[in-house]
């Protein structure tokens, strides 16, 4: 298993635009990976010179071993590409198209016919293969999308927002017959949904303004995001005369709390959140100190940040860097 | 060459089915009839097209970029030139095949004048000679247009743009060159009007098939061939 798309520091510049910022990453061979951003980070430009239709400002993109520039031909030729809002030519039926895609994708003259049987079952579009494209649906386009990138059975398929635009059957349809491509193929789809791209893949790399801000599987990122738990706990001071500071100060004072924050619960109760440093249970210390100072504590949890929370405060991170710009 | 043929054969099929392409045939075989019915087939006049082939020049300047108009800013409107330069084929490889496609529609828009010899020699006798080298000329007529057609298409997304572009360096090629060349100071006249359509043109109606003029419209074809790959390579450092 080695990488079957390298990324090392690519930058692309349109005009006097920064669209791409030196991004790195990997994929390793037969892995499914979710490129994810939200709208205009960055995630159409990266796929578009993987492709080899448009060259990077610098840095070097590699797809099975060949460079993006150097062997443009060889690398076209290891790629299924379904761009995104998957363009067709509306004047042709769909064997056609897939047939004349067949051709110019090298598949032998003979073997046509089977490869576009083969990729019409795959995708469901055995009732409308002798249908023009043009009057297709939005559904029904999207799979001439993804059979097109299938036809020539490529080791590595490069999907555009594969699921935008479909109702919620179609997704579900989509997501299996990517699942079940896995297996033979190496799979990079892009995605500014999290929950769409977390059930399709196993492996993430999460773009915004033009950078890399987390990469690595699903379950890593969420290892990673269940170090940093905090507590949460619902505390009165009772009438000892603890004020909220006093109590929150003590509470920082357990050995590996970080900070703490504090609001008001209501009828004298405080709500404390206590962010630890690094990935220390501080559960039963917490509890120490408050049954030693004589408060009443009446709930205590641990918070992990989703995923959904970390995409959020990495879109958001966005929103507030571009205020100031603007 | 073979995705070049199929590329070819994707081409032309898209004009049978483009109502744009049947209404350039129909004004194309329309204007061509009523002046061959006016100059050419009349009593009296020699059996001969050789005005019709003159008229030619003018009326294909206006036919044929409506033909090549949306070869390339089609593909670049609906961006379906996103998953044919994708594909492993080159540019020239896209450019010959969207060529031959459009000289290929345009020779057969060019098949049903044939009936106009039938016609002449039904009623008269005409001298085959002039007429072959005629059909000669504007097949390489043709193929000078429509490659300067599929350049102005590789200009822009939007076919209007792209038919006015054409017409406009049509315009200046076939009509504006001779009357410059008139103006121009003496060393000049020779080069405009070595330049311009019109003196490579006439002579293959009148019968006279010169080397000369052959390589004229073959190097038009190719250098705006050439230049229309080189827009579709500019992408990579536009």
């Amino acid at each position: 298993m080695g990488a079957m798309i390298e990324v090392q520091n690519l930058t692309k510049w349109y005009g006097r635009t920064l669209a791409l910022d030196q991004i790195s990453f990997t994929v390793e061979e037969g892995r499914i990976v979710g490129f994810l951003g939200p709208n205009g980070a960055g995630k159409s430009t990266t796929l578009r010179i993987l492709t080899g239709f448009m060259p990077p400002t610098s840095g070097q993109a590699r797809v099975a071993g060949r460079d993006v520039l150097a062997e443009g031909l060889a690398v076209r030729r290891s790629i299924g590409y379904m761009p995104e809002n998957v363009p067709l030519y509306p004047e042709m039926r769909v064997d056609e198209y897939l047939a004349l895609r067949a051709g110019l994708k090298e598949v032998p003259a003979g073997k046509r016919r089977a490869a576009v049987d083969r990729v019409v079952e795959r995708c469901w579009l055995t009732d409308v293969r002798r249908r023009l494209v043009g009057h297709l649906s939005k559904g029904y386009r999207q799979r001439v999308g993804l059979a097109e990138a299938l036809i020539a059975d490529p080791p590595v398929l490069i999907l555009d927002e594969p699921t935008i635009g479909l109702d919620p059957a179609q997704i579900q349809a989509v997501r299996e017959l990517i699942r079940s491509l896995g297996q033979k193929h190496t799979v990079l789809l892009s995605s500014h949904i999290l929950p769409e791209v977390e059930r399709i893949c196993d492996h993430l790399v999460i773009i915004a303004q033009g950078r890399i801000a987390a990469a690595g599987s699903v379950d890593d990122l969420k290892e990673g995001l269940a170090e940093a738990q905090r507590i949460v706990l619902e505390v009165h001071p009772g009438t000892g005369g603890d004020g909220p500071a006093e109590v929150a100060r003590a509470l920082g004072q357990v050995t590996g709390a970080g900070e703490v924050r504090r609001e008001e619960a209501g009828g004298g109760w405080l709500r404390l959140t206590v962010q630890p440093v690094g990935n220390a249970d501080l559960r039963e210390a917490l509890h120490a100190v408050v049954t030693q100072r004589g408060w009443r504590l009446r709930e205590m949890r641990r918070e992990a940040p989703t995923l959904e929370e970390l995409y959020v405060r990495i879109t958001a991170g966005e929103a507030a860097a571009d205020r100031p710009a603007a | 060459m073979d995705k070049v043929l199929l590329l070819t054969r994707r081409e032309i099929a898209s004009y049978f089915v483009s109502p744009i392409a049947y209404v350039a045939m129909a004004l194309f075989l329309v204007i061509t009839g009523f002046f061959f019915a006016l100059s050419d087939f009349r009593p009296g006049a020699p059996a001969a097209m050789r005005s019709i082939f003159d008229m030619m020049m003018i009326i294909l300047v206006f036919v044929l970029p409506i033909i090549t108009m949306r070869a390339l800013s089609e593909e670049q409107r609906s961006g379906t030139i996103e998953t044919l330069l994708t594909a492993p084929v080159t540019d020239v490889q896209v450019v010959a095949a969207k060529f031959l496609g459009s000289w290929v529609f345009f020779l057969a828009v060019l098949a049903p004048t044939l009936l106009y010899v039938v016609v002449l020699a039904a009623f008269g006798a005409p001298d085959l000679g002039p007429i072959a080298s005629g059909y000669l000329g504007l097949a390489l007529l043709g193929s000078a247009y429509v490659a300067v057609g599929l350049f102005a298409s590789s200009l822009t997304k939007n076919q209007v743009i792209a038919a006015v572009t054409g017409f406009v360096i049509l315009l200046m090629l076939a009509m504006v060159g001779p009357w410059l060349a008139s103006l121009a100071p003496p060393p000049w006249r020779d080069i405009v009007q070595q330049a311009a359509i019109r003196t490579h043109y006439l002579d293959f109606t009148q019968g006279v098939v010169d080397g000369v003029h052959v390589i004229y419209f073959v190097v038009l074809t190719v250098y705006a061939l050439f230049l229309t790959v080189k827009v579709l390579e500019s992408r990579r450092w536009r």
